[in-house]
Parts: structure tokens; C-alpha cells; sequence
């Protein structure tokens, strides 16, 4: 299922080049804001509360979804290198899910590991929010791997659709429209983060079974078909 | 013996086909497949590769059909003709991963530098490489897991005379060791040197199938049309008609300039500057005018 070699080619081409800056930017950006924060206003629940799910969960964790999960197979598929991979007796299926893992442990290093120290900053844990934010940034991790995996397979504007999902739909939209939060993955982290936090500091408007179950069925579906797209592949000649 | 079968196999884009019911086998050997740019090349040798369903008709290796089916790969190299690999990799890491996939080494990985003369190029970064660099590593890519079939798209782009002097002993010898070589050109000169066989594609359609000679033959034999211009046309154009080389000379005032047709290619061209030193005529221009390849393959299909 996972080939050591695949992953080796993911890994240095999401964090070789200029990916990686923009990759560490973002998180860079939340634990400054969380440094200013807490030095102007001091440690504040409230305040360390909005800032982890306004920044850290609405905002950060989907961009740096977006980028690990199109870039693991995105870039390949449009220059063409991807041939490399397909001409040789390793499983669709394999390359798929090896690129998932990846994209699983890039986005969880760049967006759950930030949070969790900028958590600190913020509140010192107070409450256990950091933890319970940090949780639902790993929870949000997997499904927007696999989400953005899938987007960069079907699609040469993947950056473009998947930004568009996670600033407009996760954060605008389903700020301003109840029935949209239903489907959002923030949502659904928020869900697991709540039962780990415990008191009324972090709110979910989806309840956990509904949101567990979302949240597996479609990082199955979305590794599932990816997988099947990939085995159709078509390399159109350049004439 | 590895034999690889295209039957009756069609591929349309859209309203554009670009594949028109193409029917050949490829045995074991150095085959060249030759057409203008825009012929289809590309697209048949996708289909080949497995990289591209046929919409219709089937390609199969051996009986197996290649088209999504991972395990044929085990036996096919390919060498793309894109250039876009990890360039952020050396060239013998690039090699070494290919090899992995393949469930091999990197001594597989080492043996197929060796064969293409880059180990001296090897711990450098592919985008440090020249085109015929990336050329060879591809090829070694290509060649690591000692495949019976190899398809290259291609090859010669970008090469210089010696890089394709190279790859083409390379080549050979793969022939000559019994395994199935089938490489593309729309540059005749390097099918020749190259194939003993040689399947022609003109607009998407299997023009010719065969021995070299023979293909070539007909193409040296076609008439073949020049544009002279002279310090004094009509007594050239006079001396030359009495020949049985010319078929045709037409005076074209307005470009002050002879058209001429030419039956007989190896004839007239030692004719031509004879007839010009007798006459102490001096030529100013002498240009073929229609050996662009197309008219070159047009005249092909047509025979």
C-alpha cells in the first residue's frame, strides 16, 4: 500500500522549492499574531479561543491542505514528470495512497504543530484549548489531504478551486450560512475538538457522530476515487 | 520475442482524429516511426505506452493489453518525450528511484548509467543537464529495468551529432540482443541510419510499412521541383530542357526566376552546374522547392 520510493519523490518536491517557504510562511504569521496578541492583551481565553479558530482553523490549516495535497501529485501531473511513476509495475492505488500520507504529515507539521504552539502563547493551554484546537487541526488535516489529493488529480486549476473552497466556502460562506457548516471539515473538526475540550470554549455545529463519520467517509471516497482517476490517466501527446 | 500489436486502433480528440484505424505489428528489431510533426506520432505512441485508451481497436503486448494494466510495465521501458522530470534530483538519484519502483537496486541503477555513459554527470542536479543529458538519463531511467520492449518519443530532439551517434549504436545493439525497439522521427535521414523497418504516419493515417530501401526509393525517385535564378535564364533553361533529367522548365518573369522539374534527382544534379560551366552562365539561386517533408510524405501517400 505505501512505497517507500514514491514518498521520498513527494516529500522533496513539496518541500524542495519555493513551496516550502509558503509553507512555513502561514504558520510563521499565526504564532507572530499569537506573540503580539498575548503581549498586548495578555492571556485571554476568549481571545486565544477566536484567534485558533478564526487564524489557525478557518484559515491556515485548509490553505496549507491545499498546497500539500494539489502539490503531492498537482505539479507532476501538469509537466508530465507524473509518467515516471506510471510506467512502472506499482499500483494506482500505492501511488495514491503513499501521496496521501504525505500530504496527511506535511499538513499536520505545518498547520496542527503551529497551532499548538501558538495555543501555548496564547493561553498557556488554559481550558485545554490549545490541545483541543491542535486536535482538530490534525482531525482537518486528513480530510483536506485527501480532498485537495483528489482536486489535484482531476484537475490543472486545483490551486485555484481549492483556495476557493477553503477561503470562500470554509470561511466565508459557512460563516454566514448556517446550512453550509454542515458540510465543511472545519465544522467537523470542531466537532472532535469540542468533546476534547469539554467546556463551552469550543463549538461545533455538527454533532460528533455525524461529523466522525462525514469525516471518514469522505477521506475514503476521496482517496477511492483519486485512485481510480489516476488509473485512466491520460497523457495527451503535445501535437 | 516480445511483439507488440495494433489493431485496427483509432483515437479521436473531440471532432480531431488523430489516430485514423492503424493496423501494424512491431517484432523484435529497430523500428522507426516516421511522419511529419502533427501525424499522430505521439498520440500512437501514448497508445502504446498505455498512457492513452484507444477510442477504438486495442493494443495488446504479447496478447495482454496494455492499457491499464500496471504489471506490462514490468516489460516496456518508455523514454517521453517531454522534457519534465525531477529536476530537483540527480541524475543518479533520478535512476536509483526509477530502479526502486521497479522493486530493484541501485547496482540496476548504476549498470544502466554505465550504459549510457553518464556516471561522469551523475551526482549533479538534472537541471544543471543539457537536453541531451536529460536525454540519456531518461534513457537509463528507461533501461534499468532491462525491459524487452522500449518505446522512445523522439529521441534525437535536441542531441548533438555525437550524443546521437551514441544513442543510436545504443540502439542498435538493443536491436541486434533480439529486444523490441520502436522509436519515433519526423527526420528521415535518422530513421535511415537507424531502422531496418520503418512504419510511416502522414495525418493520422498508416501510410507505408516496411523495408527502409524501399520507402526511400520511393522518395529520392519522386520528381522533384528547384528555383534558379541565373545571369542568364534562357540559355540555361534551353540547354537544360534537352536533357532527359528535366521534365519541365517554366520562365517566371515576374520573379525573374526558372521552375523547374526534375525526373531523374541524381542526374540533374550533376547536370545542372555542368550545363552552367559550358555556357559560362553563373547560378545565383538554386533552391528545391518543395522538399519540405510534407510534400515529401504527400507524395507518399499518394504512390
Amino acid at each position: 500500500m505505501y512505497d517507500p520510493t514514491v514518498a521520498r519523490l513527494t516529500y522533496r518536491a513539496l518541500l524542495g522549492r519555493r513551496r516550502a517557504l509558503i509553507l512555513g510562511a502561514l504558520p510563521l504569521l499565526l504564532i507572530a499574531v499569537s506573540v503580539v496578541v498575548r503581549g498586548l492583551a495578555g492571556a485571554d481565553d476568549q481571545t486565544a479561543s477566536d484567534l485558533l479558530g478564526g487564524l489557525a482553523l478557518a484559515t491556515m490549516v485548509p490553505i496549507i491542505g491545499v498546497i500539500a495535497g494539489t502539490g503531492a501529485i498537482g505539479p507532476e501531473i501538469d509537466d508530465g514528470s507524473v509518467v515516471y511513476l506510471l510506467s512502472k509495475p506499482v499500483k494506482r492505488s500505492t501511488i495514491i495512497f503513499t501521496k496521501l500520507i504525505v500530504a496527511i504529515a506535511v499538513t499536520m507539521v505545518f498547520s496542527a504543530l503551529p497551532t499548538f504552539i501558538a495555543g501555548f502563547i496564547l493561553n498557556g493551554n488554559g481550558q485545554q484549548i490549545a490541545v483541543a484546537y491542535t486536535v482538530a487541526a490534525l482531525v482537518a488535516s486528513i480530510a483536506y489531504a485527501a480532498l485537495f489529493l483528489l482536486l489535484g488529480t482531476v484537475s490543472r486549476h486545483a490551486v485555484v478551486f481549492g483556495l476557493v473552497y477553503a477561503l470562500v466556502w470554509e470561511a466565508l460562506f459557512g460563516s454566514l450560512v448556517a446550512g453550509a457548516r454542515t458540510l465543511s471539515v472545519q465544522q467537523w473538526a470542531l466537532a472532535v475538538a469540542q468533546k476534547v475540550a469539554g467546556g463551552d470554549m469550543v463549538t461545533s455545529d455538527v454533532a460528533l457522530p455525524t461529523a466522525t463519520v462525514l469525516l471518514a467517509v469522505v477521506t475514503v471516497l476521496a482517496t477511492w476515487y483519486a485512485g481510480q482517476k489516476l488509473r485512466s490517466l491520460t497523457l495527451a501527446g503535445e501535437e | 520475442m516480445t511483439t507488440l500489436n495494433i489493431d485496427h486502433v483509432s483515437r479521436w480528440f473531440g471532432n480531431v482524429v488523430a489516430v485514423n484505424d492503424i493496423t501494424m505489428t512491431i517484432g523484435p528489431g529497430v523500428t522507426g516511426l516516421l511522419g511529419p510533426n502533427g501525424a499522430g506520432k505521439s498520440t500512437l505512441i501514448n497508445m502504446m505506452g498505455g498512457f492513452l485508451a484507444p477510442s477504438t481497436g486495442t493494443v495488446t503486448l504479447d496478447g495482454q493489453p496494455v492499457w491499464r494494466n500496471e504489471a506490462i510495465y514490468k516489460h516496456i521501458g518508455i523514454v517521453p518525450e517531454r522534457e519534465a522530470m525531477y529536476d530537483f534530483l540527480t541524475g543518479r538519484e533520478f535512476v536509483v528511484a526509477n530502479a526502486e519502483l521497479h522493486g530493484l537496486g541501485a547496482k540496476a541503477a548504476q549498470k544502466a548509467l554505465a550504459t549510457v555513459e553518464m556516471e561522469y554527470a551523475q551526482d549533479r542536479k538534472i537541471q544543471t543537464y543539457s537536453k541531451g543529458m536529460r536525454q540519456r538519463v531518461k534513457m537509463a531511467s528507461a533501461l534499468v529495468h532491462n525491459p524487452s520492449l522500449l518505446l522512445l518519443d523522439e529521441p534525437f530532439n535536441g542531441m548533438d551529432p555525437r550524443q546521437r551517434m551514441q544513442l543510436m549504436d545504443l540502439l542498435r545493439r538493443m536491436g541486434d540482443e533480439g529486444r523490441t525497439v520502436l522509436f519515433s522521427s519526423h527526420i528521415l535521414e535518422e530513421v535511415e541510419q537507424l531502422a531496418w523497418h520503418i512504419e510511416v504516419v502522414v495525418a493520422g493515417r498508416h501510410a507505408a510499412s516496411g523495408d527502409f530501401r524501399k520507402i526511400r526509393r520511393l522518395m529520392t525517385d519522386r520528381p522533384h521541383r528547384y528555383l534558379v535564378r541565373s545571369s542568364d535564364d534562357r540559355t540555361l533553361a534551353a540547354a537544360l530542357i534537352a536533357d532527359p533529367s528535366t521534365s519541365g522548365i517554366e520562365v517566371d518573369l515576374a520573379e525573374g526566376a526558372l521552375h523547374i522539374q526534375a525526373v531523374d534527382f541524381g542526374r540533374f544534379t550533376t547536370l545542372l552546374p555542368r550545363v552552367a560551366r559550358d555556357h559560362g552562365i553563373r547560378l545565383l539561386t538554386v533552391s528545391p522547392s518543395d522538399e519540405s517533408l510534407e510534400s515529401v510524405f504527400s507524395y507518399l501517400v499518394a504512390a
